[in-house]
């Protein structure tokens, strides 16, 4: 922290970091106290702040008949989703921000609207072509879908990342003789790749939460969302709250698994 | 900076991993039951654990929101090939796919003897069997034993009238200082059925066609006077179990399935009455659940076969512990039922049998209008009761908006209405 | 030669793949909003609009993206101007930020339910510690602004991580010297946010805000957790024709409608936050 500070500014400073950090984990926290208690406790009033350890509702989940099956296809769904629209999404997010170009504003449109039509009315359309195709029911069709939700997320995010990287980077590559793919390569991709990380673990997240084309489209090949969240809306609260938790939890560890990569930026901020 | 290349290399691998995950061809599972119904996650696993296990076959049970239940079924409707081998669901449920439901009249039954009405409703209007009654469950009253010394006296729970529920709820509101009635009014509460199939018939003895007669508007009006002691968060709530075990709720009304968690799991703390009684008798609705096997199962005679499973006697039994649901064949009930059975299987009995029942039956005929029906009623719900707006106009529109339904259904008038030739009219 | 088809051969397998999987059933359903029987049709945008809920449909979506949208951009400018400053635990306090960014709207949607409910946190808190008398009714149907409150608040738990990160990837690579030179010429700290940093994150910022906007106008699972039917939104709206009133072609209507107040706020921000093309280096 900076050393200009005076004392009192560095308690301000901290103490604004901490309301900010509480605001985030409190909710959490009191989701996790409702999943460890016993359900009496969970409709009961008043509510207490700290859970006793009721591992009923924990333990019906994990008893639940299929469990790590769906969270295995949670798992290949989001990576297969992530590398398709990382795949498919950088060299067009490249092309937005290098080049200007007739049809860059339509493109930009298009992509959006994969975003502002809503994904349970394409839904049916889908499944028809899927089930005449053989892509239904397979892991593979899922991460198709999930990867048209992505796909904007990544190619924005990357567009707007490749912006902010000097175009005289690349040019001085040339003169030293690299090829336009070499220059990309060893000048561009090492400056962005956080950034590109940071849009696959949206990607993953998107693939991670989505349960209504799941729903449909998986049978056997279930993913955890759609095994879980499709009927925790009418289930016994103390059952919504650990199916709320077991769905919560794998994505945070997810994160912080690769928060390496997703703010690595920083080291590149400070050349 | 090699860290990304190895990144790249374990993505790589990932999706050669799940790419040879995704191209197997899916195992053969057994049967698929695509389902409405068992929908939260205890009744699922139930259905699973102690229904379906002992059909010869594996059987996978898949309940779902209706969304993806209608979403699914139809694009394999549409696409001529599907997976899904038996659909479990509500008459409304079944009524806007007639046409891709196999004719189930060949099932062997087993000499179970199901209601001739059921079996008639079943045929969606046509000649063929669209779907087998599978289950059936009715909506009651439920009460703390605390509420109890609230009630207006010579008032009989068992016999009360809606005006007595009113006094009641009045009085719990001022002890107490909130209001303790309930009813499931929020966006997955089924508070239509209250409307349709409870005050209808008890105020009119009509469910559409006296929609805006002044026996209606006096209705509406006296739903005014219990909504001001009724508790405002009933527009949450979606099973009134939960706020009858918070306590927040002392009387409620709803689907008997939706209160089975109160009674099972304080037994000595609650109770279940017949709904009340209006000018014209105590309405109540029966509500049937049923099997249905889609033209594009992928195996006919199993589809089958499992249907004539659902209606054996044991599994008709294991399914009324598992879901709430009582059979719709006549069977001897063992001892060993849950608390709820036993509490609200009381209730159900003393409500059909009361001296004034005025029963109604679900929307017959109306096929995907079905939806838009129930809408009307809770639009009225939700402009009169909710908003405070004028009960004549508002009655005077919906009433437009369900004639207009009926005569796109054409579908005739159902109890209690009296049987019309063409649609039914809204007088 | 090469470098004009160069964009092209770029968005080429983006293109392919949206054409598959996006176009074809988009005009599938597209076509059912504007066609009946006998054929083209604007009947099911009347339906639409006559329907009693529909402008306040209409409204409240609004105004949820109006209000919650500033607060989400707004809170992350400021969360990100904090964590460009820290040497230390910068780590620790972005990936708590962050945390939201793995919840599942149907899952703030449980968790913020299970505060604001009468039965909740909240209530207990408060009543507890003596600052109120009896749980208060905080997402019932009188008050609509309590309700719209609720709403907007877990929609900003929920997604300002998502502009957060968008930003500080942004800010990221911003290099350090143009704040250092401006420092030397004696700008305030306000003055390098609003001169140098603002300007020069114009990308991102035009990237977070078309993308939490045209979120913000699919937003359902939160309201429906929170307000059930009271506080109608264009997104429940359409899930209630398409599944529960059986009208895929009015559901299809308001679908369209959705897409185009999105698109038309996509063109304005593509417009208002442009960058000039003689101020990209």
């Amino acid at each position: 922290m900076n050393n200009s500070m005076t004392s009192a500014k560095r308690w301000l400073w901290g103490a604004v970091i901490a309301i900010l950090c509480l605001w985030v984990l409190v909710p959490i926290y009191l989701i996790i106290v409702n999943t460890l208690s016993s359900p009496a406790e969970v409709a009961g009033y008043p509510k207490r702040f700290w859970p006793s350890f009721d591992m009923e509702s924990v333990q019906f989940f994990m008893g639940f008949q299929g469990v790590l099956d769906a969270l295995w296809n949670s798992i290949l769904v989001a990576l297969v989703t992530m590398i398709l629209s990382i795949g498919l999404g950088a060299p067009a997010g490249y092309a937005l921000a290098r080049f200007d170009f007739p049809g860059k504003n339509l493109f930009r449109i298009m992509v959006l609207m994969t975003r502002a039509f809503p994904l349970p009315l394409l839904a049916l359309p889908l499944a028809v072509l899927f089930i005449r195709t053989g892509l239904d029911d397979t892991i593979i069709g899922l991460a198709l879908v999930h990867t048209v939700l992505a796909l904007p997320f990544a190619i924005l995010i990357t567009s707007s990342l490749f912006m902010g990287i000097p175009f005289e980077l690349e040019e001085a590559a040339w003169t030293l003789g690299c090829t336009r793919f070499q220059a990309f390569r060893k000048a561009v991709l090492p400056l962005v790749f956080p950034g590109i990380a940071a849009s696959a673990v949206f990607a993953f997240v998107i693939s991670w939460n989505e349960v209504f084309a799941a729903a449909v489209l998986t049978i056997e090949n279930r993913t955890l969302t759609a095994f879980l969240m499709q009927s925790l809306d009418e289930s016994p609260l103390h059952l919504k709250f650990a199916g709320g938790t077991v769905l919560v939890l794998p994505a945070l560890i997810f994160l912080f698994a690769v928060r390496k990569y997703l703010f690595a930026m920083w080291g590149i901020a400070n050349r | 900076m090699t860290r990304y290349r190895s990144v790249l290399k374990t993505a790589a691998a990932a999706f050669i991993l799940s790419t040879a995950a995704g191209s197997l061809p899916a195992a053969a599972e057994g049967l698929l039951f695509w389902s409405t119904q068992a929908r939260p996650v205890e009744e699922s696993q139930a259905m699973r654990e102690q229904v379906l296990s002992d059909f010869g076959q594996e059987v996978d049970y898949q309940p779902q929101d209706p969304g993806p239940y209608i979403t699914r079924l139809q694009a394999e409707l549409e696409a001529g090939e599907g997976t899904i081998d038996v659909l479990g669901g509500l008459h409304g449920d079944f009524a806007s796919v007639g046409d891709g439901l196999a004719d189930l009249s060949g099932v062997d039954l087993g000499g179970a003897k199901i209601s001739d009405t059921f079996m008639e409703v079943a045929k969606l209007g046509g000649d063929t069997q669209k779907y087998i009654p599978w289950m059936q469950a009715t909506y009651v009253m439920a009460a703390n034993k605390k509420a109890l010394e609230y009630l207006p006296e010579g008032a009989d729970v068992n016999a009360l009238t809606y005006d007595q529920l009113i006094a009641w709820a009045a009085a719990m509101g001022e002890a107490t200082g909130s209001p303790k009635f309930g009813i499931p009014a929020g966006p997955k509460g089924l508070k239509h059925r209250f409307i349709q199939g409870y005050l209808y018939p008890s105020f009119t003895d009509s469910m559409v066609t006296k929609f805006r007669s002044a026996e209606a508007e006096a209705m509406w009006n006296t739903f005014k006077d219990l909504w001001a002691h009724t508790t405002p968060a009933s527009t949450n709530y979606a099973f009134m179990q939960e706020p009858l075990l918070s306590e927040e709720v002392w009387v409620a009304f709803d689907h008997t399935a939706r209160l089975a968690e109160a009674f099972n799991q304080r037994p000595d703390d609650f109770i279940a009455f017949p709904a009340p009684a209006g000018p014209t008798g105590r309405g109540f609705m029966p509500v049937v659940a049923g099997v249905a096997v889609p033209t594009t199962a992928p195996d006919m005679a199993s589809s089958k076969e499992l249907v004539s499973y659902m209606m054996k006697p044991e599994t008709q039994i294991a399914t009324l512990k598992a879901t709430n649901f009582f059979p719709v064949i006549d069977v001897e009930l063992p001892d060993d039922l849950p608390a709820a059975v036993q509490i609200s299987g009381a209730a159900i009995a003393a409500q059909a049998s009361s001296a004034d029942a005025n029963p109604g039956l679900l929307p017959i005929g109306l096929g995907e209008l079905g939806g838009k029906f129930s809408q009307v009623y809770t639009d009225t719900f939700e402009r009169i009761v909710l908003a405070g707006q004028d009960v004549r106009a508002v009655l005077d529109e919906q009433a437009e908006a369900l004639k207009a339904i009926m005569d796109e259904a054409g579908a005739p008038c159902w109890a209690p209405d009296e049987p019309s030739e063409g649609a039914c009219p809204v007088e | 030669m090469q470098a004009r088809a160069l964009p092209y051969l770029l968005l080429l397998p983006a293109t392919v793949f949206l054409a598959l999987f996006f176009l074809y059933p988009f005009f599938q359903v597209a076509l059912e909003s504007v066609t009946n029987e006998e054929g083209f049709t604007f009947e099911h945008f009347g339906t639409m609009a006559g329907h009693w809920k529909f402008n306040s449909a209409l409204w409240n979506t609004f105004l949820l993206a109006m209000v919650a949208v500033p607060l989400q951009v707004g809170l992350s400018l400021f969360m990100a101007s904090i964590v460009t400053k820290m040497n230390t635990g910068r780590d620790v306090i972005l990936y708590i930020w962050t945390i939201p960014l793995g919840i599942s709207d149907l899952a703030a949607g449980i968790i913020w339910l299970a505060i604001l409910e009468q039965n909740g946190f909240f209530n207990s808190l408060f009543v507890g510690l003596g600052l109120m008398e009896q749980p208060a009714t905080i997402l019932g149907y009188q008050n609509k602004w309590l309700l719209f409150m609720a709403v907007v608040l877990a929609e900003v738990w929920r997604a300002t991580a998502i502009v957060l990160v968008i930003l500080v990837a942004g800010m990221g690579l911003i290099p350090k010297e143009y704040n250092e030179a401006a420092e030397v010429f004696g700008a305030s700290p306000w003055k390098r946010f609003f001169k140098v940093t603002l300007p020069l994150l114009r990308p991102s910022l035009q990237t977070a805000l078309i993308l939490r906007t045209i979120l913000a106008f699919e937003v359902f699972a939160v309201v429906a957790a929170l307000a059930g039917t009271n506080l109608p939104v264009l997104m429940g709206e359409t899930y209630q024709w398409q599944f529960a009133l059986q009208d895929r072609k009015v559901a299809a209507a308001y679908a369209m409608v959705i897409l185009g107040i999105s698109i038309a706020f996509t063109v304005f921000f593509l417009w208002a936050l442009r960058v000039p093309k003689e101020a990209q280096t």
